[in-house]
């Protein structure tokens, strides 16, 4: 199989969820990052990344319920790794009903919460290139990645009780292919390849939307995670929540980051003490013996002397 | 001297037979809550049959903890409630350590530090199932957010260390004031254990005996 990306691929791992060693915060950034770009300004809404993504990972969403709008199925589920989401905005500055459209999934944030709050060694993996990816087998399906996620992206499947998302389509680029979707995208909306790459595709597109009047047209890369491995350009970057509520700067709950944090160490740390000042009581004070005398004095009150 | 040592009863079979149950439930609750707390103790889950074993069976402990406790509660907060005697023991608290309660007022069935173990566990159990139940996701995920399950999630963890720490001291207390162990494994203390750590609850006791009324738990 040709290598169509230009991305090497090296899948070598750089983290691992609740194991020593690693790196620690947002992965650095190397020449080895890849990164999928999503074009919002040239979405259709034709939802063929989303039968891409089924297709390849062999996956069957139910079919659901129409309530009304476009998404479908409503929400992202254990099949559903990406979902289109479609909001209808009537900008006030120009009067125009823009349909705006975001392929919501995985970001691959360089830090990420998942792989930060999974407690299941090496449930969670981060490669060198940027992907992060869920191990199914060492997967205990406690639900912490979804608490620990910026984006509320995993879903725990009711088959197997083992979470899922987006893999950045880790087993094509593992063999220099393109995650699916991008392949599948009719009109080039989604692209991979180096995150550096991307990064100059996006600045061209960006360009071009400005002198199409979106002035504020920009390249989602949130900070706030270290970084992503799935971009967006946006018409709107000043306006990220626009897009089904594309939080505006994600990054690591404050609470997660004390639980995952603080909490573990100190936790321990204070068990640890309290048994230690029991031990040093009892060689200092010896036990608290019951004397002869007590016994004695005891007796009297039990036989009604006392 | 064993065979004339009188002994006064502490604990029917059924008070103890509850706080076994109990205790069982809590010491597998913190095996497993611990695996999943912190990396290095993920190994305790191999006790559970595995990570996903450990996560499944954890809340359902946890809804045996709260029968079982309910049971003491009911059995026991009556002899928890404050007592004059309370003041003087927290006042003489450094007297208590240096294994000097002559120097202290007659304690009843249990003295304040007791009743803080008590009270103590009370809350934080309310605390850890009200919050366990907001994080237990196989059956109720989708009656809270993502932001209250993150806030459910920490004060879970910071109640289970202080549950911990009353549990430490529960049973440091119990190991350090010897002869305290009998109470909960054949029932009864000896007279002198009473004398010296519950005068006034062995008085009553007594008094109890003596005018034919049943002994209380």
């Amino acid at each position: 199989m040709a290598n169509t990306t230009g991305v090497a691929p090296t899948m070598e791992l750089v983290r691992q969820s609740a194991t020593k060693g690693g790196i620690s915060g947002p992965l650095p950034p190397s020449a080895n990052d890849v990164a999928k770009l999503i074009d919002v300004s040239k979405c259709i809404g034709c939802k063929a990344c989303q039968s891409a993504c089924l297709e390849w990972n062999d996956l069957v969403e139910p079919v659901g319920f129409n309530t009304g709008v476009y998404d479908n199925p409503h929400d992202l589920t254990e099949n559903t790794l990406t979902l289109m989401r479609f909001t209808e905005w009537d900008n006030p500055a120009t009067g125009d009903l823009e349909w705006l459209i975001r392929k919501d999934g995985c970001m691959h944030c360089a830090d990420p919460g998942c792989l930060k709050a999974c407690p299941a060694p090496g449930a969670i993996v981060q490669y060198q290139n940027g992907i992060v990816d869920f191990v199914h087998e060492k997967c205990i399906g406690c639900g912490y990645c979804i608490k620990g996620c910026p984006f509320n992206i995993p879903r725990i499947s009711k088959a197997d009780s083992t979470a899922y998302k987006c893999t950045l389509c880790s087993d094509r680029v593992s063999v220099g292919q393109g995650p699916a979707c991008a392949k599948a995208c009719p009109t080039k909306a989604i692209s991979f390849g180096t995150k550096a790459d991307m990064k100059t595709l996006a600045e061209s597109r960006i360009k071009d939307l400005k002198s199409r009047g979106f002035a504020e047209a920009g390249l989602y890369d949130p900070p706030g995670v270290g970084g992503t491995h799935v971009m967006y350009v946006l018409h709107h970057n000043d306006q990220p929540q626009l897009y089904a509520g594309l939080p505006n700067n994600p990054k690591i709950s404050a609470i997660v980051e004390a639980w995952k944090g603080v909490t573990k160490y100190a936790g321990l740390g204070v068990l640890g003490l309290a048994a230690l000042a029991g031990f040093v009581h009892h060689t200092v004070m010896g036990a608290d013996r019951v004397t002869r005398t007590d016994e004695e004095n005891g007796k009297r009150v039990k036989d009604g002397v006392a | 001297m064993s065979g004339t040592t009188p002994t006064v009863r502490r604990y029917t079979p059924a008070a103890r037979a509850n706080h076994w149950l109990t205790a069982i439930s809590l010491v597998l609750l913190a095996l497993s809550g611990l695996s999943l707390f912190h990396p290095s103790l993920f190994f305790l889950t191999g006790l559970f049959g595995g990570g996903a074993w450990t996560r499944a069976i954890h809340p359902w402990i946890g809804v045996v903890l709260v029968f079982s406790f309910a049971g003491l509660f009911v059995r026991f907060f009556r002899l928890n409630l404050p007592a004059n005697e309370d003041a003087a023991w927290i006042k003489g608290l450094p007297e208590v350590l240096k294994g000097h309660e002559e120097n202290l007022p007659e304690q009843g069935k249990y003295n304040a530090g007791q009743k803080g173990v008590f009270w103590g566990m009370t809350i934080l159990i309310l605390v850890l199932v009200s919050s366990g139940l907001v994080i237990w996701d196989q059956y109720f995920s989708q009656y809270t957010s993502i932001g209250q399950k993150r806030v459910a999630m920490l004060t879970h963890s910071i109640a289970a260390i202080c549950a911990m720490l009353i549990w430490i001291v529960h049973v440091y207390a119990a190991i350090w004031v010897r002869g305290t162990f009998s109470g909960m494994t054949r029932g009864s203390v000896t007279a002198g254990w009473a004398w010296r750590h519950h005068r006034k609850w062995l008085r009553e006791e007594v008094q109890k005996e003596q005018g034919g009324a049943t002994p209380g738990e």
